[in-house]
C-alpha cells in the first residue's frame, strides 16, 4: 500500500494513543413520532408549500387529471418518466411521455419536464427523497429537465428525518442506490441572501400526494 | 485579504475603512441570524441533537484509523478507488492525473472549502487544466479573481449591482437588471453547456459514511447534483475528519446542518452516493482522503474538536469580530471564529499567532455551535501557545509584573497609589482622553475613566 | 450567612461605589458581610491573554482567601465567570468555594430567592446583558428580575442587547479598532433606547460603554447595577 497512506494512518494512531473511548452517543433526539398519517400529510404539504414548490393532494384515482393539470399550467408538452412509473398515474393525460430508457443527457435536456415518483417524504422538513427505484429513474432524471412533477404515495409520508433514513437504510447499504433529498426547487442564497429559486436544477417542483394508501 | 505575514490587526484595519463592506455585512449577517434562531426555535430536541453531534465527533476522533479503514474498504468494494494525500500537493496530483487520463482540458467543480484550501484551482491551472466553480457564488469570485469571506456565502462582501457590473464585463454582456433572479438565470445560461459537456466533476463531500463508504454532498443550487452526475468522471476530495461512523449518524447531521447554514429546515439538495451505480451517474469514482495538517490538529487534545466542524457558518454570523472585519481580514479559507481556532493548528500556530486573539471572548460562537465546539476554550488553549512559541519578551515581562502586583491586597493598593498620583497629569474634564503607547490604542476612540480617589477596599478592607 | 466580598481590582480600583453597593446590599438583608484585605485579582486577564501560568498563583491566592466564606459575592459576572470556569477547566485547580462564588444579582435571585430589595430610582434605564453573564456565569435574567422590581424605573429595552460591547479585555488594546467598531454599534444602540442611566454588572464592560458615550459627547450616563439597586 502507499506511503502516504501508512504515514496518514500512523500520524492517526500516534495522535489519538492516548485518547479514552468516549462513551457512546446520547440519541435523546425524537427518532418516532406519535402524531396520524392525516396529520403528517397535512405538515408535509405545508412545508413543501414554504418552499414555493407548489403542492396537490389528490385521491389515488386522479394522479393522471393532476399530473396533466400541472404540466398544462407549466406549459409542459413533452415529460420524461421513470422508467417504471405506475402506468395508471400516467393513463390518458394526453401528454407526450418519453420513458428513460437511457436517454442521453442533451435529449433530456431538450425536454419540457419530467415525472417520477419517490421513496419516502419527511413531514418535518417538506422534503421527498428518490433512491434511484425504477418509478423515480436516474438521478439526471430529476436534475436536467426544469419542471419536475413528482408523485408521493400516502403511506411513503414520515414526519421526521431519522424516521426517513431508516426506511433507506436497506437502499443504500444493501444496494448501494444513490439518495437525493429534495426540499422545493433549486435554489440560491447567494446575492445579498436573498432567496431566489430556480439555478442548475428544476426551477419548479410540483408535488402531487395522494389522499389514501394506494 | 490578509497579506502572508500580515497580522489581523492590520488586515482588519483595511476592511473596517470599508463602509460598503460593513454595510453588507451587517445586512446579512442579521438576516441569516434570524432565520437560524427560528428554525432552531422551532425543533423541541435541538439540544438533544447537539449533544449527539458532538458525542459522535468525539468518538470519530477517538477511533479515526479504525473508521478510516473501513471507511476504504467499503468504497473499494463499491468500485471506488481510494487514494491518500499527506499534503495538498498530493490531493491535487491525484485530480490532474484523473484529469490527463481522460483528456479533460476543463473540470467543473462543486463549492469545496477542501479544495479551496489546496488551492486546487490554481494548481490544475499549472497543468493546463481549468477548474470551473459552478456554485453561483464561487462563480461570481472566480470572474473578478476575489476571494471567499465566508464558508457558505463567499461573496456576502459583495452586492447585486457590483455583481451585475461583473456579469457585464464577462458572462452576460448584455445583461441590464440586477435583480437576483436574472443575474441568477445569466449564470445557468452560462454553465448549462459546460455540464453537459463536462468529462470530469471534482467534488468535496460534507460527510463520509465509514460502515457503507458513503459520501455526502449537502447544497442548494443544484450545481453540486450536475457536478456528481453528469461527469463519466468523478473525484471527491475529503478530509480525513469529516467521517460518521454509520448511515444513521447522518440523521444528527442532516438536522444541525441546515438549520445552522442557511436557516432553512432543509437545503433544496442533499445527495448520497455509495460508489459506483450501475447505469446512472459517473462509473469511475476516485476519492482522496486528505490529510493537510489535519493529524496534527488531532494530535493536540484541546485542539481537535475544531475538527469537529460541520462547516455551517453559524459562528461567523453571530460573530461580533467577523461582522465587523468581514472574512478577508483572517487570510484563510476558514473565516471567523473556527477558523481563527482552526487555520492557526493546520498551518501552525507561528503562521498565524494573531488569528487566536481576533475574538472579544462573547461565547456567542459556542453558544450557536451545532455541534457544540467550545470555540472560547480553543482559543485561550491557542492564546497560551502563540505566547510560549512567538509572544515578545516585553508582553510576557508585563504580565508577569501584573501577575505579581495582583497577587498580593498590600501591592494592589500600593499599584493603585502611584496610578492615582500618574493619573494626575491625564486628567482632563474628570476622564483621560489621551495615554501613551501601548494604551492610546484604548484612548484614541474611547475616553477611560479614572481610578477613583480611594479603592474601595482601602477603605473597608478587614485582615482575614 | 458569613459571605466574602470579592470586589475585583477593576470594582475596586474604578468602581468602588459598585462594590460598596454590594456590601450595603448583603448587609440589609441580613448578612455579615467581610472584605478581605488580602484580595487581589483573580487573574482572567492573564488567562485570556495566553499567560495562564501567570494566573495560576492569583488563583489559588483567591482560594485560600474565600476558602472559608458561606458564601463568596463579587459585583462582576466576567471575574465569577473566570473562577467557575476557568479555574477548573484551564488551570486544573478544583475547590469547593468556587461553585460557592456567586455574582451578586444571581446571588440575590437564585440563593436567596429575592428579586426586591427596596429600591427606588426615578430613572429611564437600559440594561446591557453583558456576554460574560449570559454565556459563561449564566445568571439568567436575575438582572431584568431585580431591575423590575425597582420602583420609579423606567425599564427602556436596549436594541440587540446581547451583542458583545467590544471589550474583550486585551482585545480592546491589541485589536482596538474592530474593538471601537463594536463599541459604536452599542453605543448608538444604547442611544436609541432613550434611556438616562445604561446599567450593567461587570466594570469592565461599563468602562467600554461608558468610554464610548464619554468620547461621543453623550449625556448618557453608565451606572452599575447594585448601585441601582442601593438607590432608595
Amino acid at each position: 500500500m502507499s506511503e502516504a497512506r501508512d504515514q496518514i494512518l500512523a500520524r492517526v494512531r500516534g495522535a489519538i494513543a492516548q485518547t479514552p473511548r468516549p462513551a457512546a452517543a446520547p440519541r435523546a433526539y425524537r427518532r418516532a413520532d406519535p402524531r396520524g398519517q392525516a396529520e403528517l400529510i397535512e405538515q408535509f404539504c405545508e412545508r413543501v408549500g414554504d418552499y414555493r414548490a407548489e403542492v396537490q393532494r389528490v385521491r389515488a384515482d386522479r394522479v393522471a387529471d393532476a399530473i396533466r393539470t400541472a404540466a398544462q399550467r407549466h406549459r409542459a408538452q413533452r415529460l420524461a418518466v421513470a422508467p417504471g412509473l405506475p402506468q395508471r398515474w400516467t393513463a390518458g393525460c394526453g401528454l407526450q411521455l418519453v420513458p428513460d430508457d437511457g436517454l442521453a443527457v442533451r435529449e433530456l435536456d431538450t425536454l419540457d419536464g419530467v415525472i417520477s415518483g419517490a421513496s419516502v417524504a419527511i413531514a418535518e422538513t417538506g422534503t421527498i427523497v428518490l433512491s434511484g427505484a425504477p418509478h423515480e429513474g436516474r438521478r439526471l432524471l430529476s436534475l436536467v429537465p426544469d419542471l419536475h412533477i413528482c408523485v408521493v404515495e400516502h403511506q411513503q409520508v414520515v414526519g421526521l428525518l431519522p424516521q426517513a433514513l431508516e426506511r433507506l437504510h436497506g437502499a443504500v447499504s444493501d444496494e448501494r442506490r444513490p439518495l437525493t433529498f429534495i426540499s422545493g426547487p433549486s435554489a440560491t442564497s447567494d446575492i445579498e441572501l436573498q432567496r431566489v429559486e430556480g439555478v442548475h436544477g428544476p426551477r419548479r417542483l410540483v408535488v402531487i400526494v395522494t389522499q389514501e394508501p394506494s | 485579504m490578509r497579506a502572508p505575514g500580515e497580522s489581523f490587526p492590520a488586515a482588519a484595519h483595511h476592511e473596517l475603512a470599508n463602509p460598503q463592506l460593513r454595510a453588507n455585512l451587517a445586512n446579512a449577517t442579521t438576516t441569516i441570524r434570524t432565520k437560524r434562531a427560528r428554525v432552531v426555535e422551532e425543533l423541541p430536541d435541538w439540544q438533544a441533537l447537539r449533544d449527539a453531534g458532538s458525542a459522535i465527533k468525539a468518538d470519530v476522533m477517538a477511533n479515526l484509523d479504525t473508521y478510516l479503514l473501513e471507511f476504504e474498504a467499503a468504497l473499494t468494494a463499491a468500485g471506488a478507488t481510494v487514494h491518500w494525500a499527506r499534503d495538498g500537493a498530493e490531493a491535487c496530483a491525484v485530480v490532474a492525473q484523473v484529469a490527463r487520463a481522460h483528456g479533460a482540458q476543463e473540470v467543473v467543480k462543486v463549492k469545496s472549502l477542501a479544495t479551496d484550501e489546496i488551492e486546487l484551482n490554481r494548481s490544475l491551472a499549472q497543468e493546463g487544466i481549468h477548474a470551473l466553480e459552478t456554485d453561483f457564488a464561487e462563480l461570481i469570485l472566480q470572474l473578478d479573481g476575489d476571494w471567499s469571506s465566508h464558508i457558505l456565502v463567499p461573496a456576502i462582501h459583495r452586492n447585486r449591482t457590483e455583481i451585475r457590473d461583473l456579469f457585464r464585463r464577462t458572462i452576460a454582456p448584455g445583461i441590464e437588471s440586477d435583480e437576483p433572479a436574472v443575474l441568477a438565470e445569466a449564470a445557468r445560461l452560462h454553465l448549462r453547456e459546460r455540464f453537459l459537456e463536462a468529462k470530469v466533476g471534482v467534488s468535496g463531500a460534507n460527510f463520509g459514511v465509514a460502515r457503507t463508504g458513503t459520501l455526502c454532498v449537502v447544497e442548494s443550487e443544484g450545481n453540486g447534483r450536475m457536478c456528481t452526475t453528469l461527469p463519466p468522471v468523478l473525484v471527491t476530495i475529503i478530509g480525513i475528519e469529516k467521517l460518521v461512523p454509520t448511515l444513521a449518524d447522518l440523521e444528527v447531521f442532516l438536522q444541525l446542518l441546515p438549520r445552522s447554514a442557511t436557516g432553512e429546515r432543509m437545503n433544496p439538495y442533499t445527495s448520497l452516493w455509495t460508489g459506483v451505480s450501475d447505469g446512472d451517474g459517473p462509473q469511475e469514482l476516485h476519492v482522496v482522503l486528505l490529510d493537510n495538517g489535519r493529524t496534527r490538529v488531532l494530535a493536540d487534545e484541546i485542539g481537535r474538536q475544531a475538527l469537529h466542524c460541520i462547516r455551517c457558518s453559524a459562528c461567523l454570523n453571530v460573530c461580533p469580530v467577523y461582522s465587523r472585519t468581514g472574512g478577508h481580514a483572517y487570510g484563510s479559507v476558514y473565516p471567523g471564529p473556527i477558523g481563527a481556532i482552526l487555520t492557526p493548528q493546520l498551518i501552525g500556530i507561528e503562521n498565524a499567532p494573531s488569528l487566536p486573539f481576533a475574538s472579544s471572548l462573547c461565547g456567542a460562537c459556542y453558544e450557536v455551535c451545532p455541534v457544540k465546539i467550545d470555540i472560547p476554550r480553543v482559543l485561550l488553549h491557542l492564546r497560551a501557545r502563540a505566547v510560549d512559541t512567538v509572544g515578545g519578551r516585553g508582553e510576557r515581562s508585563a504580565m508577569r509584573a501584573a501577575a505579581w502586583v495582583f497577587a498580593r491586597g498590600s501591592r494592589l493598593r500600593a499599584a493603585q497609589r502611584l496610578g492615582r498620583i500618574a493619573q494626575r497629569l491625564l486628567l482632563s474634564g474628570g476622564v483621560i482622553r489621551r495615554l501613551p503607547p501601548p494604551l492610546s490604542a484604548w484612548t484614541r476612540t474611547r475616553d477611560l475613566r479614572p481610578l477613583a480617589p480611594r479603592g474601595f477596599v482601602e477603605e473597608r478592607g478587614e485582615r482575614e | 450567612m458569613r459571605i466574602g466580598l470579592f470586589a475585583t481590582c477593576v470594582a475596586d480600583a474604578m468602581f468602588p461605589a459598585a462594590a460598596r453597593a454590594t456590601a450595603t446590599l448583603l448587609e440589609r438583608l441580613g448578612h455579615q458581610v467581610v472584605v478581605p484585605r488580602e484580595q487581589g485579582c483573580c487573574g482572567q486577564m492573564h488567562i485570556n491573554a495566553g499567560h495562564p501560568h501567570d494566573a495560576r498563583a492569583l488563583a489559588q491566592r483567591f482560594i485560600r482567601t474565600y476558602g472559608e466564606f458561606d458564601a463568596v459575592v463579587s459585583p462582576s459576572s466576567s471575574c465569577v465567570g473566570a473562577i467557575r470556569d476557568l479555574y477548573p477547566n484551564v488551570l486544573g485547580l478544583e475547590a469547593e468555594v468556587l461553585s460557592r462564588t456567586l455574582e451578586l444579582s444571581e446571588f440575590l435571585v437564585h440563593r436567596l430567592g429575592v428579586e426586591d430589595v427596596g429600591a427606588r430610582f426615578p430613572h429611564r434605564v437600559t440594561y446591557h446583558p453583558t456576554c460574560h453573564s449570559l454565556r459563561v456565569a449564566r445568571v439568567g435574567d436575575a438582572p431584568l428580575r431585580l431591575l423590575r422590581s425597582v420602583r420609579e424605573l423606567e425599564l427602556l429595552e436596549l436594541p440587540q442587547a446581547t451583542e458583545c460591547c467590544g471589550f474583550g479585555g486585551t482585545f480592546s488594546i491589541k485589536n482596538a479598532e474592530t474593538s471601537s467598531a463594536i463599541l459604536l454599534d452599542k453605543c448608538a444602540a444604547v442611544q436609541r433606547s432613550g434611556a438616562e442611566f445604561c446599567a450593567a454588572l461587570d466594570g469592565s464592560c461599563l468602562l467600554q460603554i461608558g468610554g464610548g458615550l464619554s468620547r461621543a459627547g453623550s449625556a448618557v450616563r453608565t451606572i452599575h447595577l447594585a448601585e441601582i439597586l442601593v438607590s432608595r
